[in-house]
């Protein structure tokens, strides 16, 4: 099944990136490539450099050197972001606390003068809805629970109608219930809004249960790139020893 | 600190190419209107009240000794048109205002919300700084022509109430009105439109480089208060000169 040719996404392309901060490799020449309509999942230690990859995948960190290509454009070309859809859920949700649920879902559209203020309300609806929030338009950030947020994160990211959607940590900070809802949904919307997805998080499981492909990072470097079959099978003394640590162990150990 | 003045004059230069885009911001400039307003006019009014009596007070009875009571009014009603007013109001908005600005554009930026502004396409530099900028180049000015009529009716009550001047309050206005000239409050008042825009700029662009968490939220903080009033100070004696040798 061609999964390109029934998708609203962008093929993603990441060629060589490199980058060093007080002389620290933060990312050390990652390549890869995440085709359009998939659902690709970065896993790694904390620290290992996910979150700035990310950082550099949306545009809002340089590179020492490398390049981010979106279906062939360089990330770091002026036009390329007025050209592509994109949108990105923080692992702090970066909600607006100054503005209401509704106004921060609406934010995108607002802005850009998309739509009238009636269609906006009538959109904004909708996507709260999807996430299961109806109703909360006129509640605060700070009124609202850490899944809630992360909920209200999405409903903000898909308003743009994203090509290209980028999940930092999205069950980071929940209970295991509310992490299992939050991934329910992003497998959803992966069939709803067929738009390419890049999630990173240590969370194995979330790994295992929504990903297309999945690609392991360690200390700036991306050493495992495959299928969950392939990833769970690879013979990797690096990837084995972060897909086997458990907390039984610990129990083992005593 | 080049650096910084550097950044900020880029600031600067980059808001005002967004000027054209200003009326598609008219709510939130409103918004940040009724915010300065709310934030100041109360003090405005009692710092301009006690700053105009404590002028008449310290100039009143030495110009009575000297016989020049007639030129009491001109005196004071120069001096808080073209000097008081202009520095001490763009100082307080720099305390009161701007330290709200820092602080406000600073948590955004430490707490992900700017990044979130990026990732839509957003620009930040319309979004928050345009409307703020604007908001405080037209309240500041305001607040200085408020302040200037309380100062000079401070004044005018310390000399009239004042044993030692004893000076009526048509006898005080008088001599302003001999002395004070339209000019003159223009001068004032583009003073503080300067002042407003050195306040907004630094402000701005001190939220904008925070880094840190809420310690370093402080820290621009307070970097913004301070080089906001050093840059008023300087600057209003380079202003001075200028508008002097223009005069």
């Amino acid at each position: 099944m061609n999964v390109a040719s029934q998708t609203n996404g962008i093929e993603l392309k990441i060629e060589g990136l490199y980058r060093k901060i007080n002389n620290q490799v933060i990312l050390d020449h990652i390549n890869f490539e995440v085709h359009a309509g998939e659902t690709f999942v970065i896993i790694g230690p904390s620290g290992s450099g996910k979150t700035m990859l990310l950082k550099h995948i949306i545009g809002l960190e340089k590179p020492d050197g490398g390049d981010v290509l979106l279906n062939g454009d360089s990330i770091f070309k002026p036009d390329t972001r007025d050209r592509y859809r994109l949108a990105m859920v923080f692992q702090s949700s970066a909600l607006l606390n100054s503005l209401t649920v509704g106004q921060n879902v609406g934010l995108y559209l607002t802005e850009h003068n998309i739509c009238s203020p009636a269609e906006i309300k009538k959109i904004v609806s909708e996507k709260l809805e999807i996430m299961g929030l109806k109703g909360l338009e006129d509640k605060y950030p700070s009124e609202l629970s850490g899944g809630m947020k992360k909920r209200v994160a999405i409903a903000r990211a898909l308003v743009s109608d994203p090509q290209l959607i980028l999940y930092d940590e999205p069950t980071s900070e929940l209970d295991p219930i509310m992490a299992v809802n939050i991934a329910r949904e992003i497998q959803k919307l992966k069939h709803r809004i067929k738009a390419t997805s890049l999630i990173v998080t240590h969370d194995r499981d979330l790994a295992y249960g929504i990903a297309d492909r999945i690609g392991i990072m360690k200390n700036g470097r991306m050493i495992a790139i495959g299928s969950k079959k392939e990833i769970m099978e690879s013979n990797n003394p690096e990837v084995v020893e972060f897909l086997n640590i458990d907390f039984q162990q610990l129990k083992i150990a005593q | 600190m080049f650096q910084n003045i550097g950044e900020m004059l880029v600031l600067l230069w980059r808001t005002i190419k967004l000027l054209p885009e200003s009326w598609s911001k008219r709510d939130k400039v409103v918004d940040q209107l009724y915010e300065i307003g709310n934030a100041s006019l109360l003090m405005t009014g009692i710092l301009s009240l006690f700053i105009g009596g404590v002028l008449g007070l310290q100039t009143g009875p030495v110009l009575v000794e000297r016989g020049l009571s007639n030129f009491i009014g001109g005196i004071v009603g120069i001096a808080i048109c073209k000097e008081l007013s202009p520095v001490m109001m763009a100082i307080l908005i720099a305390g009161r205002v701007g330290s709200a600005m820092t602080a406000e554009i600073g948590s955004m930026k430490v707490y992900q919300e700017i990044d979130a502004l990026i990732t839509m396409n957003i620009n930040p530099i319309r979004y928050l700084v345009l409307p703020r900028l604007l908001a405080i180049s037209i309240a500041l000015p305001a607040l200085v022509i408020f302040s200037i009529l309380v100062g000079w009716l401070g004044a005018a009550s310390v000399c009239f109430f004042n044993n030692q001047i004893g000076l009526s309050f048509d006898g005080f206005f008088h001599s302003l009105k001999n002395v004070v000239e339209f000019k003159d409050i223009i001068n004032g008042l583009f003073k503080s439109f300067v002042f407003a825009i050195v306040v907004g700029v630094v402000s701005c662009h001190q939220g904008l480089v925070t880094i840190g968490g809420p310690r370093g939220i402080g820290r621009s903080v307070t970097k913004s208060v301070v080089n906001s009033i050093v840059l008023i100070l300087s600057l209003d004696y380079a202003l001075t000169r200028i508008l002097m040798f223009l005069d």
